[in-house]
């Protein structure tokens, strides 16, 4: 196993280095000069030229891009050139609330997808089975703002159960669950409309495998067939569901914070947008990708927890 | 005797893969070893053997759908290999190929008349009506009403679109055919038909055919001369009433005793032939037929046997220690 | 020779027809189908039948509520609600539209070139789809945009650019299939250019699989592209875009919720719809799913 994640972590160096280079180029190369895009039109020629020295833009293409893939490798981010601050720090302080949204979302999508999408595939066609399909494919096609707000319409401002300004203190528990919940709901709603699509149609097909087909020929009680074995074949297409989601998830959740006023990255992104803080979008891009890349790491070693045939190969 | 129009010498294509991770082992399948023939204007050579020995993989690689690996091809004094561009075109007017899958043969998005006017617009022979008129001759030629012209593929049986094959390699005009097995995914009712009308097309428009087949009495029927393939490499040539009647090789023998005689239900059906059939990725030494071989000799498994022309006029050779 | 006794297999109309004629018997399909038709016609036709100018402001008739004056009621500025979702519409399906349509090109000629090519070229190029893809398409849209500037061509640009990699990945697939059919060969040995094979030959029977995840694409970019609006990345006020109008509606949501909710059911219906379709297209096409 050690020599698994050993293998997997070393396998993603170059696809880190990879999504950084995608980065640099979009973030240094697209725009054209970015001393320009920040100052604007207008600006003088020396504070383009103050500008470009402090950001290192007088530097060589190459040299920028070495520099850039160097500090990102070893965990430096940079720091804003609004604030000063340093990046890791402002992200820091917010980060607990985007991965309570984001884990919150994820277990919401997966507790209703799973055994919805298991209900479906076992009554095939049935009343279910249709409601299941209709359904998912609404859910699918809520904007996360949309739904946000049609919830806050509902739940906030008519039935008043929950806040409406969603900053939580961190320190009280209660206090963050509640207000975890309506965004929750916003934000999962997709996942759980995909996880329920994925998992009624890897169900339908490892149901209809061989194996299962003699194993109850066998006498294996129904019951543990689907749940054991359809269940065990269908969880790595779910799993591969989940894994991708979570990268839609971080990026939707600026969405969701906007719209229940919570802070966390995508909140800080959208700042550092208004406030056109280059060496911020930089950094944030670049923590997205690590947090991607994690991502990625986590579902590969899941893959191998799950099949242990991916583990020999 | 007529002139040679395609002369094959040295023939080789190896297929490389790298398997397995992390520490990749490279496998190299010797489909095809070394392989020389001639074939005469107006002469059917067919070209027999097990599946997997190498037979279609050299009726591609003469006719640059691969590139071979090494050896000559030459066409009336052309070298075929080393053609490019506009000659290279020239070249592929001359030769044309039939395949064995008549559904995976044409293009399923393609209507029969825009599938064979289009080589002859490629090849600037005729263009609008002219080619529609040349076209819907030719699907009257291989058997098929004109009105099939503006009909799609999966409107057609298989015996239909092999027939469709045929006229499309006709388009161009070429003087020889290379038919790889065009009749053994058929319906065995078909098949004769089809037999029939390529026989029919040879004498009528003078064609060589380069026929590569499992199935030896259809061969022997068809084809003036034939070569028996083994691990990618030619063990017996000769005329087919030879070399199918009175075989040399020990392989050859094998295969004769093993086809089913005029039993047209089992036609295409590979015989059954004892011995596992060794893997082109690791061939064995010196007579590659000799861990089958009933007469294997010492020296067998250590030198590969020279080839030894036949006794009498044209009637070819043998690779084999026996006749050494 | 009696080739007439060969039976003529029953004729059965070519894929695309035939998925579409399946496609058309599924109601889910239809009802996405209608769905379409109803906000695609509204958007083209608003200049003529948008009941007032989309940019009149009107101080008397402010934050109206529905009303059979004002059907779907009016804004902050007294604009009317109704005929700014007309004009909105047009926003969300050009940029969309531009944006498939161009992600479908490019991605679905790099998918099939990269296929046809094969080896190392083709791994390279999939490894570098594999990190486009692996980018959620909202954070790379935005910041796209944002170095861009919110003009429609620069949104057209980053919502094309989040699904090149789709679409490569698409094309990719079945091209490495059909570059082993025979057809393929024998268009080589008759002499034609690997450029005719390619674009007359595979392409054509690719087109299927590019369409369907074309109209599922098209859900997605209607999303992003409201998404950005929303933000405040989207083709500049005063041009109504339904995301632009829902972030308005979300500020005053508290006076006037029909605000916030029209132009979010807008956006709900046209995803909703198009997912309808495109799903339908995809159960008729996919080879899996024909047989059931
Ligand atoms: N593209 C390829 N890549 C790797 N190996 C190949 C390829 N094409 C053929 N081979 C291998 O080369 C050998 C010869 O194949 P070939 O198709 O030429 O045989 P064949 O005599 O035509 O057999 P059959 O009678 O089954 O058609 C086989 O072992 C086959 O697996
Ligand atoms: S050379 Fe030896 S092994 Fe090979 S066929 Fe002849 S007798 Fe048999
Ligand atoms: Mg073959």
């Amino acid at each position: 196993m050690t020599g698994f994640v050993l293998r997997r972590l070393l396998a993603a160096v170059p696809t880190l280095i990879a999504v950084l280079t995608l980065v640099f180029i979009i973030v240094r190369i697209v725009p054209g000069d970015p001393a320009l895009v920040i100052l604007g039109d207008q600006a003088t020629p020396e504070a383009i030229a103050a500008l470009r020295t402090r950001l290192g833009l007088d530097r060589s293409l190459w040299a920028q891009y070495f520099s850039f893939i160097t500090s990102a490798l070893v965990g430096d981010f940079g720091v804003s050139m609004v604030t000063g601050r340093s990046i890791m720090a402002e992200v820091g302080a917010v980060l607990p609330h985007t991965i309570d949204l984001t884990l919150a979302s994820m277990i919401f999508g997966i507790v209703i997808g799973v055994p919805v999408g298991i209900w479906a595939a076992l009554h095939r066609n049935g009343v279910v089975d249709v409601a299941a399909r209709v359904l998912s494919l609404l859910g699918l096609s809520f904007p996360v703002f949309v739904s946000g707000i049609f919830l806050l319409l509902a739940f906030s401002l008519h039935w008043r159960w929950f806040p409406v300004i969603g900053s939580a203190d961190l320190s009280d528990y209660g206090d963050r669950l509640h207000k975890l919940v309506l965004p929750t709901v916003a934000l999962g709603l997709v996942m759980a409309a995909y996880i329920t699509r994925v998992t009624r149609s890897a169900m339908l097909q490892s149901l209809g495998e061989d194996y299962i087909r003699t194993a109850r020929a066998k006498g294996v009680p129904w019951r543990r067939v689907v749940w054991v074995h359809g269940l065990r074949n269908a969880s790595i297409p779910i799993v591969t569901v989940v894994g991708l989601y979570v990268g839609i998830l971080l990026g939707n959740s600026v969405l969701t914070e906007i719209v229940f006023n919570r802070p966390g990255l995508g909140k800080i992104i959208v700042g550092a947008l208004n406030q056109r803080d280059y060496t911020m979008l930089q950094g944030l891009m670049v923590i997205y990708c690590f947090l991607i890349v994690v991502v990625n790491l986590i579902t590969d070693l899941l893959y191998g927890v799950i099949d242990p045939r991916v583990k020999a190969e | 005797m007529t002139a040679p129009v395609l002369i094959v010498e040295g023939l080789r294509k190896h297929f490389v893969a790298k398997k397995g991770f992390p520490k990749p082992r490279t496998i190299r399948v010797r489909a095809v070893e070394d392989i020389s023939f001639t074939i005469h204007a107006g002469e059917a050579f067919g070209l027999v053997g097990e599946s997997g020995c190498g037979k279609s993989t050299a009726a591609r690689a003469l006719l640059r759908l691969i590139e071979p690996d090494a050896g000559t091809v030459t066409w009336k004094g052309e070298n075929v290999l080393t053609a490019k561009g506009a000659a290279l075109k020239a070249l592929r007017r001359r030769m044309q190929i039939v395949f064995q899958d008549p559904y995976s043969s044409l293009d399923p998005r393609q209507s029969i008349g825009s599938a064979l006017m289009e080589p002859m617009h490629v090849h600037g022979l005729a263009e609008g009506q002219e080619a529609r008129r040349r076209a819907g001759a030719l699907l009257e030629e291989v058997g098929l009403p004109p009105a099939a012209l503006d009909r799609f593929p999966h409107e057609f049986s298989g015996g239909q679109r092999q027939r469709i094959g045929i006229a499309r390699a006709l388009t161009v005009e070429p003087e020889l055919i290379v038919a790889d097995e065009p009749v053994s995914a058929l319906d065995v009712s078909v098949q004769a038909q089809v037999l029939l009308l390529m026989q029919d097309l040879r004498k009528r428009r003078g064609l060589s055919f380069l026929f590569v087949s499992h199935d030896l009495s259809v061969v022997r029927w068809f084809c003036d001369r034939v070569a028996v393939m083994y691990l990618g490499r030619i063990v017996e040539e000769g005329p087919a009433g030879r070399v199918l009647a009175n075989p040399m090789h020990p392989y050859a023998q094998m295969l004769r005793d093993a086809s089913p005689v005029p039993d047209p239900a089992r036609r295409g059906v590979l015989p059954r032939i004892i011995g596992e059939i060794p893997s082109a990725a690791n061939p064995p030494p010196g007579c590659p037929f000799h861990p089958r071989c009933v007469h294997a000799m010492p020296q067998c498994s250590q030198v590969m046997p020279g080839w030894t022309l036949a006794a009498g006029d044209n009637q070819g050779g043998v690779a084999c220690h026996l006749h050494g | 020779m009696s080739t007439t006794q060969e039976l003529v297999a029953p004729p059965a109309p070519a894929g695309w027809k035939r998925a579409l004629g399946k496609a058309r018997s599924n109601p889910t399909t239809a009802v996405g189908v209608v769905i379409c038709i109803i906000i695609m016609a509204a958007a083209i036709l608003a200049p003529w039948v948008a009941p007032y100018d989309p940019a009149d402001q009107d101080i008397f008739n402010r934050l109206q509520p529905p009303s059979a004056e004002f059907w779907l009621g009016t804004d902050q500025f007294g604009r009317d609600i109704l005929s700014r979702l007309m004009w909105g519409g047009r926003i969300s399906l050009t940029v969309s539209l531009g944006a498939i349509f161009a992600a479908a090109i490019i991605g679905g000629a790099i998918g099939l070139i990269s296929g046809y090519i094969g080896g190392r070229f083709d791994l390279f190029v999939m490894q570098v789809m594999d990190v486009l893809l692996s980018f959620p398409s909202l954070i790379l849209g935005l910041i796209v945009v944002a170095l861009l500037g919110p003009e429609l061509i620069n949104l057209v640009v980053a919502i094309a650019l989040t699904a090149i990699a789709p679409f490569a990945r698409v094309a990719r697939a079945p091209t490495m299939a059909l570059k082993e059919r025979a057809f393929v060969e024998a268009g080589r040995a008759l002499g034609f250019s690997h450029t005719r094979v390619l674009f007359r030959h595979i392409l054509p029977n690719i087109m299927s699989e590019v369409m369907v995840m074309g109209t599922l694409w098209l859900a997605t970019a209607v999303r992003v592209e409201a998404s950005l609006s929303f933000i405040g990345l989207g083709v500049k006020p005063p041009t109504a875009t339904w995301g632009g109008m829902t972030r308005d509606g979300f500020e005053n949501i508290l006076d006037a919720p029909w605000l916030a909710v029209f132009p979010g059911l807008a956006i709900l219906f046209l995803v909703l719809g198009l997912n309808m379709v495109g799903d339908g297209l995809r159960d008729a096409t996919d080879p899996k799913l024909r047989n059931e």
